[in-house]
């Protein structure tokens, strides 16, 4: 469990990081909190020569709020996350995902930024962000960029960022109505056999609208807009969760690992969301 | 003479057996003072680690160090041929089966060495293992124990001879070429008989999944040659550290007096480091070779994937019994898979350890065990973990035979458990599989287990739960896991119990120091035990000086009297019984001394906590402390001066410990959720030494039977890859996971023994992996299921909810 050698970088700059990612291309990653690349390159499974963190570039690890967007920068840990009582208050959802995520070790170390860029099926941000709408800003050598979430994701480890660009920050529009992020897991700090994102507004008594992504049940995240779509207009009942169920089913793709078959997991994802509806409903 | 605090306050001042002294270990290891393995730094010093096999089952037909040797920091590569010379390439294990030492030509499992790299440092060892190439080519891989029997493919030519023919191993005659042993006990007739003609019969089969110890700290050790003065330095992870100074000095020619085996803190075993592994051979070979200190510590992966595992039982049994409930017989028959090796640590004659203990606390007539060891493409081991020999297996299987038949006979379990346990007038009781057990009050412990709980209305509630989930109004159901467990430790009996030919007595030494206080030394090495506490607790209160004034210290074989180690609890019935009688000899001379120094006759003294006192007049005394001071400085005629002690204590007889374990488990059928409730665990262990020590070993005990239990597993594919290598696929419980446990006792001391205690380690393990299996197997008694394997992970325990139809 020992890395291959490596250069260490420690720019105070985006500049400074740009030029070194420049410079080395391929060779060079950005490093964040490090608590998911240095596993892989322990493992070897990750080889880069020539490692930067960013611990050291300023403006990365603030949290702004106004009265459309919440503005979360890269360096943000996910201890930060459930600390802030502002944040807590505009988006619950954020602390309590984030307070299912690893453990508290982990969560100290490990980023916003880096967890949305990782590109990990397992991650649990990337459907979170997705549910929310949010987008991430990058930044390369041909200036900035913001990219929708629910754009970002390609394949495992395959995003629509850049080698050579950085995430900065990551933009969400202020949430509105109920919210619940629902995970199963086997152990504290196990990635997620299931897990939803559900975001609900109530009018009167029934949906006006719903935002629905899962994680860990396909080879990136999923947003399922048909899901969020069978809720729409309904009250709710038994027969729009079974909807949105069944439209969920249809999106998500699970594969069979140590967490069980694929029966088990499409059957677990459909509990698990419906459990994330019926408490984000509770709570529009 | 008179004293100014009471006797009471001399009994407390001594903190000797019964109380709850506090750890004297922990400062150390509370404050990261320990001195492990890897703290060890030595001048100079190498690092050493392993090219290691991707494949389970491939000739090797090529290594090229070249490259290798290039890297910078890279000293030496090692191979099979390089040791082969020496006679190293291969060695025997504890189980009297041999093991590559490196791949010799062909590996049998994932992650067998293959090359051991040393370099100046882990880095450098890292980067050039990396460099190393090595061809295989592939060969067929069998990881199924029943396929291996029926396989073509010879995993092990070197068990075959020229002609084809099959010589003996080590335990009898082998039947195919997978085939490692068979080894039977009981009468296989009439218990044949006894089953085919009962009134009831139930049957089961059962696996007991390969799992795997995993000891915070790994293994590892440092040797160090001096070639001026030719002796061999070795520190390791041993729980053993004179059986390994023999084994080294056995296959090395080194003689014995030229080996010095250091186990220093050692962070939890548990089984996992009784056995010899390649590491160690090979760190000593390149400390030979570089003329350098050599170090070698596994990482995690290394560890789950390579060294000795547990378990790996296939189970199948059949218990027969009258209708109304009295159990007639008991036949079962294991299929044991050891992978690619036997590198078991059992006593010899015991090749499946003790299974035979499989007929439980119950009187059972009649009985039959065959056990069949198996080769597989699998990692060697099969140590027990937390548990004397496959009693973890035994206990396992007998639990489950019972609540099977109490399905078949349509009975509470627990009733059918009390009117077949072996009454407390019987014991001494010999069970039809031989052993003897020395005492218990089963009963007693029994009823006050079920009261404490209040299982009548645990069993109410469990009904109406039933009814309610019926009704569609939860898709929660309620599990009452019962278990009663009857333990075999303190192995053992010299007469009976050997490994590689060593008896497996225990020793202690103690030598009195002139103002009164004292060092202990013993065969033992505590992994986390607290033997530094409990034992200075015996002798405080065999010898009359405090606890706090006693040093006790393990694990150096040039300084600590030879014994067996640490596993199987055999600490304190073995090494813990050799304290007291070494104690007891001290006593003996200290009456001498009193006698005279109180000018009486020998026999007109007599001991009182921390004093001798003339008969009958209790103000006429003399304290330990004088008495010490007294051996060396008086000249006493007829008496050597000084105040020491030895003994060797060859057990007459194994220890019993028993519980009654009760968990009430809530399980969500749609997720295949457990959530414990409740967990209640009555101990006997005989003698208390110290409680709280004891609880913490409970502690202990449960959370890694709940792991074991709930989803710990070492899962392979059909290629033979290792999927849980890591401690992210790996259960290891944290606090998050882990119940609040209730701990209660009752006290039935061993007869034998000098202090009438009995062993706790491994008691929890042993009882608590039924327990929580079958907690979660009596929650769906109610819909139709009799038996589901372990491990009860999420996704099993969905399926077994699956199969019984309840997700509509
Ligand atoms: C035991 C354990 C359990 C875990 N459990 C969970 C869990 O349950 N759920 C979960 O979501 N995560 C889990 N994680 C992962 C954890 O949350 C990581 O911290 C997170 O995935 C990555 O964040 P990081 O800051 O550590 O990123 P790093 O490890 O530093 O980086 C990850 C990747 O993202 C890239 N990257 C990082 N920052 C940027 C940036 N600003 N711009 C461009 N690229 C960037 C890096 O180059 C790298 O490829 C677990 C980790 C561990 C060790």
């Amino acid at each position: 469990m020992i890395p291959a050698a490596f250069e260490y970088y420690r720019p105070k700059d985006m500049a400074g990081v740009l030029s070194l990612l420049e410079e080395h291309g391929d060779d060079a990653r950005v490093m964040a909190g490090g608590h998911s690349l240095i596993p892989m390159m322990k493992l070897r499974m990750a080889d880069v020569p020539h490692l930067i963190d960013l611990q050291d570039v300023d403006g990365l690890s603030g949290v702004e709020i106004d009265n459309e967007a919440i503005r979360i920068g890269a360096m943000v840990t996910q201890a930060d996350i459930i600390d802030h009582p502002e944040l807590a208050k505009v988006a619950p959802i954020l602390r309590e995902a984030a307070l299912q995520i690893a453990d508290p070790q982990v969560r100290y170390m490990g980023t916003v930024g880096g967890n949305v860029a990782n590109g990990d099926p397992g991650n649990d941000m990337p459907g979170l962000m997705q549910c929310l709408d949010a987008s991430f800003r990058v930044i390369g050598l041909d200036g900035e960029r913001e990219i929708p979430a629910r754009d970002f994701y390609e394949a495992a480890y395959m995003t629509a960022r850049e080698d050579e660009e950085v995430l900065t920050a990551v933009s969400i529009p202020l949430p509105a109505g109920g919210y619940a992020y629902e995970k199963q897991k086997r152990k504290i700090g196990d990635y997620a056999t299931a897990a939803a994102a559900v975001q609900i507004v109530k009018d009167g008594g029934t949906c006006a609208s719903a935002s629905i992504a899962m994680t860990n049940l396909s080879d990136t995240p999923i947003y399922s807009e048909a899901a969020g779509a069978a809720l729409v207009g309904t009250t709710v009942d038994e027969a729009a969760l079974a909807a949105a169920v069944a439209a969920m089913l249809g999106d998500i793709d699970p594969t069979e690992d140590n967490r069980g078959p694929v029966a088990f997991k499409n059957h677990v994802a459909g509990i698990i969301l419906r459990r994330a509806i019926e408490r984000a409903w509770s709570r529009a | 003479m008179k004293d100014d605090i009471t006797r009471d306050e001399r009994v407390e001042n001594l903190k000797g057996m019964g109380c709850s002294r506090k750890r004297v270990e922990d400062a150390r290891f509370t404050q990261g003072k320990g001195n492990y393995v890897d703290d060890i730094k030595l001048d100079g010093m190498l690092f050493g680690d392993f090219v290691r096999s991707p494949y389970a089952h491939a000739r090797i037909t090529n290594i090229d160090a070249a490259a290798a040797l290039e890297v910078p920091g890279v000293i030496a590569v090692l191979t099979a041929a390089d040791l082969e010379p020496l006679g190293l390439h291969w060695m025997p294990t504890l189980a009297g089966d041999k093991q590559m030492v490196l791949a010799d030509g062909k590996v049998l499992f994932q992650g067998q060495e293959v090359a051991f790299v040393v370099a100046e440092d882990r880095y450098a060892a890292a980067d050039g293992i990396e460099a190393v190439e090595v061809e295989y080519e592939e060969l067929p891989v069998v990881v199924d124990p029943f396929a291996a029997l029926q396989s073509d493919v010879v995993l092990r030519e070197d068990l075959v001879a020229e002609d084809g023919s099959l010589p003996d191993g080590a335990h009898g005659p082998r039947k195919h070429h997978n085939h490692i042993f068979t080894w039977e006990a009981g009468d296989k007739e009439p218990t044949e008989q006894v089953i085919d003609t009962a009134e009831v019969v139930a049957e089961e089969t059962m696996y007991y999944h390969r799992t795997h110890p995993c000891p915070l700290e790994t293994c590892g050790s440092v040797a160090s040659m001096d070639k001026v003065n030719g002796k061999l330095t070795l520190w390791g992870t041993f729980q053993a550290p004179h059986a390994i100074r023999t084994i080294v000095s056995l296959i090395s020619g080194i003689e014995e007096h030229n080996i010095r085996v250091i186990s220093p803190d050692i962070g939890g075993g548990f089984g996992n480091k009784v056995g010899a592994y390649p590491g160690y051979v090979c760190s000593v070979v390149a400390s030979i070779v570089t003329g350098k200190p050599v170090k070698w510590i596994e990482d995690r992966m290394d560890n789950l994937m390579t060294t000795a595992f547990a378990r790996d039982y296939h189970m199948t049994g059949k218990i027969s019994a009258t209708r109304d409930g009295k159990i007639t017989g008991l036949h079962c028959h294991v299929t044991a898979d050891h992978g690619g090796f036997d590198a078991c640590a059992d006593p010899t004659k015991f090749p499946a350890g003790f299974m035979n203990i499989c007929t439980g606390s119950y009187d059972i007539p009649t009985a039959y065990l065959a056990v069949d060891g198996v080769y597989t493409n699998k990692a060697p081991g099969g140590v027990s973990y937390r548990c004397s020999f496959r009693v973890t297996e035994a206990v396992y299987f007998i639990e489950r035979m019972i609540e099977v038949l109490a399905i078949k006979l349509n009975m509470d379990a627990a009733e059918l458990r009390r009117i077949n346990f072996i009454k407390k007038e019987q014991f001494p009781y010999t069970a039809a599989l031989g052993w003897e057990y020395d005492s218990g009050d089963y009963h007693t412990a029994w009823d006050k287990a079920l009261d404490t709980v209040d299982y009548k209305g645990l069993r109410a509630e469990q009904a109406q739960r039933v009814e309610d989930f019926k009704a569609g109004k939860t898709r929660k159901l309620m599990g009452i896991g019962l278990s009663f467990f009857t333990e075999i430790v303190g192995a053992g009996p010299v007469k009976n119990c050997d490994i590689l030919g060593l008896g497996m007595f225990d020793s202690c030494e103690i030598r009195i120091h002139p103002t009164g206080s004292a060092i202990a030394r013993l065969g033992t090495i505590s992994q986390g035990q607290g033997h530094a506490t409990t034992f200075a607790q015996i002798l405080a209160s065999e010898i009359g000086l405090p606890a706090d004034s006693i040093t006790i210290e393990e694990g150096d074989t040039d300084t600590a009297p030879y014994g067996l180690g640490t596993y199987g609890s055999r600490s304190t019935p073995v090494a813990g019984a050799a304290t007291a009688m070494a104690g007891r000899k001290i006593r003996a001379k200290a009456q001498m001394i009193a006698a005279y120094l109180l000018e009486v006759h020998d026999n007109d003294v007599e001991f009182d906590v921390d004093r001798f006192v003339v008969k009958g007049a209790p103000e006429r005394f003399k304290t330990m402390k004088e008495i010490a001071f007294a051996s060396y400085n008086q000249a006493i005629p007829g008496v050597e001066p000084g105040l020491e002690a030895v003994s060797y204590y060859d057990p007459p007889n194994m220890t019993y410990p028993f519980g009654a374990y009760i968990c009430v488990m809530d399980i969500d059928v749609d997720t295949g959720v457990p959530e414990i409730r409740r967990f209640y665990a009555l101990d006997d262990c005989g003698t208390r030494i110290n409680p709280m020590i004891i609880e913490g070993q409970v502690h202990g005990g449960l959370t890694e039977a709940l792991a074991v239990a709930l989803g710990q597993e070492i899962a392979y594919d059909d290629m033979g890859n290792c999927k849980t290598g890591t401690l992210m696929d790996f259960f290891l419980p944290t606090a998050w996971e882990v119940p609040n446990y209730e701990t209660d006792y009752t006290v039935t001391p061993s007869p034998h023994h000098p202090i009438g205690a009995k062993g706790v380690g491994e008691s929890p393990h042993v009882g608590g992996v039924p327990c929580f299996s079958n907690a979660v197997q009596d929650a769906f008694r109610a819909f139709g299921n009799t038996h589901t394997n372990m491990p009860h992970d999420h996704w099993r325990i969905w399926k077994t909810a699956s199969d019984l139809g309840l997700h509509g």
